[in-house]
């Protein structure tokens, strides 16, 4: 029984931090259509963004006051990034094909995994200790401070979202140019604000989220972006890709699984059974647990 | 102009091309060319850079005495960063296009076996420092180790967790893609069973990965005495961390792979305390030929060798005695007294190849304090 409540916990922390990166996802393929497989990376410069900023920080003593300072700039950090990727990459692509702008991201997610392995170097780094970890007993469960640091963040950082999207103007914006781009146009909506302040806060998710994960999991290399943002991924397709909720049960669905398959059945199938899980979604209902499911009206 | 512009950088990438191949291609014939490749990066970086400043310690010293059979060393290193698949590579590359006359090889034995397959079909000898997978050497009669077995290494932690650690009840945590750890697994299980050991549990990972939570927690529910890890450092690393974190306590030991000042890095520093691995040779040796290569070392780079460092010194030695020997630089020839290596006096002790291709030499075991390394006690073969 303390086994399992572990194993829960390892799930459900692992699995916030999928829904963060994934959260990203779908609010861009919402707005835009088209998946951006850069997003990974914007979780891997999150990381190494926390770490650059806490060694100039000189972070000795972890302190929860420059763990949040740090965790703020990155996410600005970020934000500023994936803005600028966007402005370069992507909007001189808006009037071509679906393809060609997925292509491109995939191009941008491979410049940056090589730029970082020449800019940090290739091998791993140790992630200072910028919160202190404190371990304590549930029923016979250790469950490590870092595990409910992670959970609380995350849990902040989506119900921070849900208000700005459902309650904001700009939220307003982005759901009314997610259900129709030319009529939101047409209504006096600024698309390019509107898909510029998306990519704003889906990068900062995925720079908090490199943060929380390199607090639980202290060792980051520049390719450290790939499996996480191809499993936030999946976890958005699980969810119904375009729907916020959706990402957010998704994450934690794809970190649980993974994490009961390598605690109970076999750590070799640890990457399969995401991808096992994308591959049965795709064919029994490929608009995921939450989608909607539209009409194509002639 | 943006067509002719496009023609006139390609045209100007080939002609660059052209040039550095043709000044790779020049050589003098007063050199011999020795081949090396390691993980210079990657994730056990530390292993191929220990390695590399270990050679070329050996091929300084050999040139300042006038070099080999009258011609100076020289060394072309590749990095095959820590892949398999490039490893095939750039050896290729090494035997193809700079004609090496031997190949020193890597450090992990995975890489090593990708390597040795291609020395062996074209005849060039290679050795390895620190690659301990039997099977390493099993390839091909061109293929040669200085360095023990796994089975004996795992003999050597199964006899000290028994009768030094004096635990009984052991669970393993082995990388399932990795040939060095899974031999190491497979030799301690079987040792440690018939000498009455028992092991709990056995739980698996794949290098790289970062989240090791759920193994350790199903191996914290069979409450093992302690945690054998046959891993890499970068790995090991997390491991104990996590371990620490999900309240797993017990006294974690490996072997050589854990070997380098990264082990050892952030957090891991408290969460190995007290933890032990075999490894080669230990620095805090008094003998005089440890302590001089551990001199001339430090004045060189400015950091302290650690066992691949030792190792690859002693590769290069022995590689650069067989060519003498020889008096030849035809890889049958080296390769014929590279196999009737007896009594050498390495930095890493007295070895002798047997005819398996494997040095045969004690092993010592060390205990983590501090952060630092410590001498703990040596096992003979």
């Amino acid at each position: 029984m303390s086994e399992f409540l572990q194993q829960l916990i390892n799930g459900l922390s692992l699995g916030s931090i999928y829904a963060l990166i994934a959260l990203g996802y779908t609010m861009v393929y919402g707005i835009l259509k088209f998946i951006n497989f850069a997003h990974g990376e914007i979780f891997m410069l999150g990381a190494f963004s926390g770490y650059y900023l806490a060694r100039a920080f000189g972070v000795n003593n972890p302190d929860i006051v420059m763990a949040v300072v740090i965790l703020i700039l990155t996410m600005t950090i970020t934000s500023l990034i994936g803005v600028i990727i966007e402005k370069l990459a992507y909007k001189p692509l808006r009037n071509s094909s679906k393809l060609t702008v997925l292509i491109t991201a995939i191009g941008v997610s491979l410049f940056l995994q090589y730029t970082g392995q020449l800019l940090f170097g290739a091998d791993p780094k140790s992630f200072p200790t910028i919160i202190e970890n404190v371990s304590f007993n549930v029923f016979g469960a250790t469950i490590g401070s870092n595990q409910i640091v992670v959970l609380i963040s995350s849990t902040v950082l989506m119900f921070a979202l849900r208000i700005i999207v459902m309650k904001t103007k700009m939220g307003i914006a982005i759901r009314a140019v997610s259900n129709n781009l030319t009529a939101a146009s047409l209504m006096g909506i600024n698309i390019n604000n509107v898909i510029s302040f998306t990519f704003i806060i889906g990068s900062s998710l995925a720079g908090a989220a490199g943060i929380l994960y390199s607090i639980n999991y202290p060792s980051i290399d520049p390719l450290m972006g790939m499996l996480p943002g191809l499993k936030a991924f999946i976890a958005a397709v699980l969810g119904g890709i375009g729907n916020f909720p959706g990402a957010s049960v998704g994450g934690l669905i794809i970190g649980l699984v993974e994490t009961f398959t390598v605690g109970y059945l076999s750590p070799t199938y640890r990457d399969a059974i995401a991808f096992a899980i994308l591959i049965i979604i795709l064919l029994v209902k490929p608009t995921g647990l939450f989608g909607k499911k539209e009409i194509e009206k002639v | 102009m943006k067509n002719f512009l496009k023609q006139a950088s390609v045209l100007c990438i080939i002609i660059f091309a052209i040039v550095l191949y043709s000044c790779n291609k020049s050589n003098t014939s007063n050199e011999i060319l020795i081949g090396e490749y390691a993980s210079l990066t990657g994730s056990e970086a530390t292993f191929g850079q220990s390695e590399h400043n270990g050679l070329v310690l050996a091929v300084e010293e050999i040139n300042s005495k006038g070099g080999v059979l009258g011609k100076q060393i020289k060394l072309i290193t590749e990095d095959n960063q820590g892949k398999p698949s490039e490893t095939q590579t750039v050896v290729q590359k090494l035997i193809n296009r700079d004609k090496v006359v031997a190949i020193i090889g890597e450090v992990a034995s995975s890489r090593s076996k990708a390597g040795a397959p291609i020395c062996q079909a074209a005849k060039i000898p290679m050795i390895t420092p620190a690659s301990t997978n039997p099977e390493v050497t099993s390839i091909g009669d061109y293929i040669f180790r200085v360095c023990f077995i796994d089975p004996f290494q795992a003999n050597v932690m199964s006899k000290f967790a028994l009768n030094s650690m004096k635990v009984k009840k052991v669970a393993l945590l082995i990388d399932q893609k990795n040939a060095y750890s899974t031999g190491l697994a497979d030799n301690f299980k079987k040792v440690f069973l018939e000498s009455g050991g028992e092991i709990v549990e056995e739980q698996k990972y794949s290098a790289g990965d970062k989240d090791f939570k759920a193994q350790l927690t199903a191996i914290k529910a069979k409450n093992p005495e302690s945690v054998f890890i046959p891993g890499y450092y970068t790995d090991v690393n997390l491991i104990s961390i996590q371990a620490r974190e999900i309240g797993l306590n017990c006294t974690l030991f490996g072997s050589d792979g854990w070997e380098s000042e990264k082990l050892t890095e952030g957090k891991a520093k408290d969460a190995l305390e007290g933890s032990f691995f075999s490894t080669h040779v230990s620095a805090d040796d008094p003998s005089p030929v440890i302590q001089n290569f551990i001199k001339k070392y430090q004045q060189k780079y400015n950091s302290k060798p650690d066992a691949m460092a030792f190792l690859a010194y002693d590769a290069g030695m022995i590689l650069f005695d067989a060519i003498k020997k020889a008096n030849s630089v035809e890889g049958e020839k080296i390769k014929n007294e590279l196999a009737k290596v007896k009594d050498y006096p390495g930095v890493t002790g007295i070895i002798t190849i047997n005819e398996q291709r494997n040095a045969v030499k004690p092993a010592v075991v060390m205990e983590i304090k501090n952060g630092n390394f410590v001498y703990k006690e040596t096992i003979a073969p």
